[in-house]
């Protein structure tokens, strides 16, 4: 009942959000320098007034500002984003083709880095100002501090190309014609090098964040309570520390998810992974702006949904929030 | 004694290398027999816990016995494993904190922590958990017991909290139970409850308790034998009757000395009526914002409260937690709005007051605050701390942190420690800092907000002495917030007594404490440990 009114509470907001973002991002693109109709007509090697005139017309260039914005607000409250004259696609369809393959990445990575941090954090917590609990710190440090690029790079040279255990680009074998749990088989093989790469990075995050805060949390006197009660220590750690110290992750892991479907442009392009960061990568390019703003508005749609889950799961964690709020 | 269930003999604890002494307690000998309350009195830094924390197995890190036995049943928990060690914890032996507000876990329901002692030793079955953890709940007597077990922490009082607490610690019926300082974090009333409640179940449930305290007045409520601790040795050891009667070391007469004397307060000199604070109607209201589908909550800081206070006079306002003394002070020193009513310093009314005009005027009302840990910045050198209020009214920097010196010099910590940083002093001094702050600008009235609560009776005892010596030298006048009674009567010419945001009772000191006119008044007087005890001591 109380969920149901907050999630209502938080979608009005969201809306309202999301209606100006666009319009913000409406006006962004409209001011970046460069006519795209001269662009296309360039393109196309004609430099010809009459079909500079025809291509504006054609795409409603030539309308007031204000005359495109009403066209283009009223078009998403449709589920329209518009045509991509480049790809020659409607724009959702180009976007829906491509979000599986991004989600698939980000969101494997998202739940790889969490639990192997959480759990190295625990660790290294548990194991302080030991070799093994410094060791787990010095390599988390490397991970962090290794340029994403570099490690994929050097993950395809030594996996794919040396060892040769794991294919070093794309989503699937191309022309293989697989199907059912082959296929599913070998999309998951593909996946292991840019989901870990990518995973690694906030790995080494989560890591030291969990081991901060649950150091922190040891030091609180209801851990010394849970021990007078004769309590055994991987309880403790577990049941009093660890629970007391997800705070923090949380609201690190709601950023991490936010970022999902524009957060892997780097490791899509050396993997050749078929996901939104590359189409987005295109557009920006060949200035394909309803492209754009239509990736533009899925990614804000997601950092917005995120957060309202965070909020969630932040009341779940934590029953102190419900009367604070 | 063939009943004594702990008996701690010879026992030496090292502090870690670097420590301002090599012991945290040296030679300590004491027995604590089945069925008797045991006091271990000590100020701060006296190792009246660590004692205790060995018995349980929980000494802090680098602390560790270099010598003798706590021999328990028998047998010595020094030889223990932590493992068998652990099986004694909760099982034979309880322990309660002081902080109830932080010693329980806040994601985890009342009941839930109870039946975790349960669950610890592998004794009953989930359900049979829960119904023995409502049945103990019923015992410690929290209202509404089957509420109270969902209810998470912050949804119960500072009360009721140390009554789970206590539930948890006799889950298992220890012979044994270990209270660190229980009632110190509690308000008067609270502290005489649970009090009642402890002396109460280790009679029912024939337990030793060893009680560790600073307070005289606890240890006269509820011991039957007191251990008296000074920088890890002991100094006394008697039955609680001839300690408190006839205290035979000089360090005992002193802690019960320092005690500040209740119910006779010292007879004030009349003086002529001259008002320099008048309070008028004062309302204040809290208000939590609502939502769209959420009432808004209010509560009352501050309904109708009206006193006066005269120049040189110190007016003490007296109350538990949440009865609204603080937001007085603070709405005094205008850290506070107030919603309506007037507060007129010298006949200006400072609730009208704004931007530069308050700026100027609020310099006259200084405020020492309670936590002399938190009140200071700890990267600012103690000097510059003072200067800074100067400074920000105009006064040159140079001028200032003379000025500053000078100050420390008249509260007793003479002019070289400006140079020194506040974590580099104890709790006394750093509060004789707070106080050399709020004199730098030369007010009139000085709120102290329980400026002395968080310290040692016989450190209270001296800042006491300093705030009465200052108030003469420098013609003060002195609003005092406490909840404690009994160093209110020692300062105070006027008590103020305030519940739910009202003023119950005011007089003069005399008045309120030798025959108060408002029942809560007489409960709160009624609260104050030790007071039955008082005719012997004195």
């Amino acid at each position: 009942m109380l969920y149901a009114r907050l999630i209502t509470m938080r979608l009005m907001k969201a809306i309202v959000v999301l209606f100006l973002i666009i319009i913000f991002n409406f006006f962004l693109i409209h001011m970046a320098p460069g006519d795209p109709a001269a662009i296309l007509a360039g393109e196309a090697g004609a430099t010809d007034k009459e079909f500079l005139r025809q291509l504006r017309e054609r795409f409603g260039l030539d309308q007031p500002i204000y005359v495109q914005l009403w066209h283009y607000v009223s078009g998403i409250a449709t589920l329209d984003f518009g045509y991509s004259y480049r790809q020659q696609m409607p724009v959702l369809d180009l976007i829906l083709q491509r979000l599986p393959a991004t989600l698939l990445l980000t969101g494997t990575a998202f739940v790889l880095s969490l639990a192997l941090g959480i759990l190295a954090g625990s660790l290294a917590a548990a194991r302080v100002k030991k070799v093994s609990g410094s060791l787990i710190m010095a390599l988390a440090l490397l991970f962090y501090a290794t340029p994403l690029f570099w490690v994929a790079l050097m993950a395809v040279v030594l996996f794919s190309v040396y060892l040769d255990w794991l294919p070093a680009y794309g989503m699937y074998t191309v022309g293989a014609g697989l199907e059912g749990f082959a296929l599913v088989l070998d999309v998951a093989k593909h996946l292991i090098l840019p989901a870990t790469t990518l995973a690694l990075f906030f790995m080494a995050i989560y890591t030291r964040i969990t081991r901060a805060s649950m150091l922190e949390a040891s030091q609180q006197d209801y851990v010394k309570t849970a021990r007078a009660k004769g309590l055994k220590d991987r309880v403790i750690q577990r049941r009093h520390i660890l629970r007391n110290a997800l705070l923090p992750i949380i609201t690190l892991a709601g950023l991490q998810a936010g970022q999902m479907v524009g957060g892997a442009i780097l490791t899509e392009t050396v993997f050749a992974w078929p996901g939104i960061g590359r189409l987005m990568y295109e557009a920006l390019m060949q200035r394909d702006y309803n492209l754009l703003l239509g990736i533009f508005f899925f990614s804000a749609a997601l950092v917005i949904v995120f957060n309202i889950v965070t909020d969630l799961v932040y009341r779940l964690a934590d029953p102190r929030i419900k009367e604070a709020s | 004694m063939s009943d004594t269930i702990l008996s701690i003999r010879d026992l030496s604890l090292a502090l870690p290398r670097g420590a301002d002494r090599h012991y945290a307690v040296e030679n300590v000998t004491y027995d604590v027999a089945r069925g008797e309350v045991m006091c271990v009195v000590g100020e701060s830094g006296s190792g009246k816990s660590m004692a205790a924390n060995a018995v349980m197995g929980l000494l802090p890190k680098g602390v560790r016995a270099t010598g003798g036995e706590i021999l328990f049943d028998g047998q010595d928990l020094l030889t223990f494993s932590e493992d068998r060690h652990r099986h004694l914890r909760g099982r034979r032996i309880g322990m309660i904190f002081q902080e109830p507000m932080t010693a329980l876990n806040p994601l985890m329901r009342a009941g839930d922590q109870i039946a975790e002692v349960f669950e610890a030793h592998g004794v009953l079955t989930p359900k049979e958990r829960q119904a023995k953890a409502l049945a103990l709940l019923e015992e410690v007597g929290i209202p509404q017991p089957e509420k109270a077990i969902r209810a998470y922490p912050f949804e119960l009082s500072g009360g009721q909290r140390q009554r789970v607490m206590i539930a948890m610690a006799l889950a298992l019926e220890p012979e044994l139970l270990i209270a660190d300082e229980p009632t110190t974090a509690l308000d008067v009333t609270t502290q005489a409850q649970i009090l009642e409640l402890i002396r109460d179940l280790q009679q029912r449930h024939h337990m030793a308790v060893m009680f560790i305290t600073h307070d005289f007045g606890v240890v006269a409520e509820i011991a039957n034998r007191v251990c008296v601790m000074r920088e890890g040795q002991v100094v006394e050891l008697g039955s609680a009757n001839d300690v408190l009667d006839t205290p035979k070391h000089a360090y005992t007469r002193a802690l019960i000395n320092a005690i500040p004397s209740n119910a006779v307060p010292p007879t004030r000199a009349e003086r002529e009526p001259a008002p320099l604070l008048e309070v008028r109607q004062l309302h204040k209201v809290f208000r939590s914002r609502g939502g769209l589908f959420k009432p808004a909550r209010e509560v009352v800081a501050l309904h109708d409260v009206s006193f006066t206070l005269d120049r040189g006079e110190t007016v003490g306002i007296v109350g538990e937690s949440g009865s609204g003394k603080s937001t007085l002070g603070r709405c005094v020193v205008r850290l506070e709005r107030p919603d309506s009513g007037e507060l007129r310093l010298d006949g200006i009314d400072f609730t009208v007051l704004k931007g530069d005009a308050l700026r100027r005027e609020r310099k006259r009302v200084q405020m020492v605050f309670q936590d002399p840990y938190a009140s200071l910045n700890p990267r600012t050198r103690v000097g510059m701390a003072i200067a800074q209020g100067p400074m920000a009214n105009s006064v040159p920097r140079e001028q200032a942190l003379k000025q500053a010196e000078d100050l420390l010099e008249l509260v007793g910590l003479g002019a070289k420690t400006a140079e020194r940083f506040p974590h580099e002093f104890s709790g006394g001094q750093r509060q004789r800092i707070g106080i050399a702050r709020a004199l730098a600008l030369n007010p009139e009235l000085i709120v102290a907000d329980e400026a002395v609560s968080a310290l040692d009776v016989s450190i209270q005892a001296q800042i006491l002495e300093l705030l009465e010596d200052l108030k003469q030298k420098l013609s003060l006048s002195l609003l005092f917030i406490t909840h404690d009674l009994r160093v209110a009567a020692q300062i105070c010419d006027r008590i103020i007594v305030m519940q739910h945001g009202r003023i119950v009772e005011q007089g003069t000191a005399e008045e309120v404490f030798l025959s108060p006119r408002e029942v809560y008044t007489r409960q709160l007087l009624d609260a104050i440990p030790g007071r039955a005890h008082e005719p012997a001591m004195a």
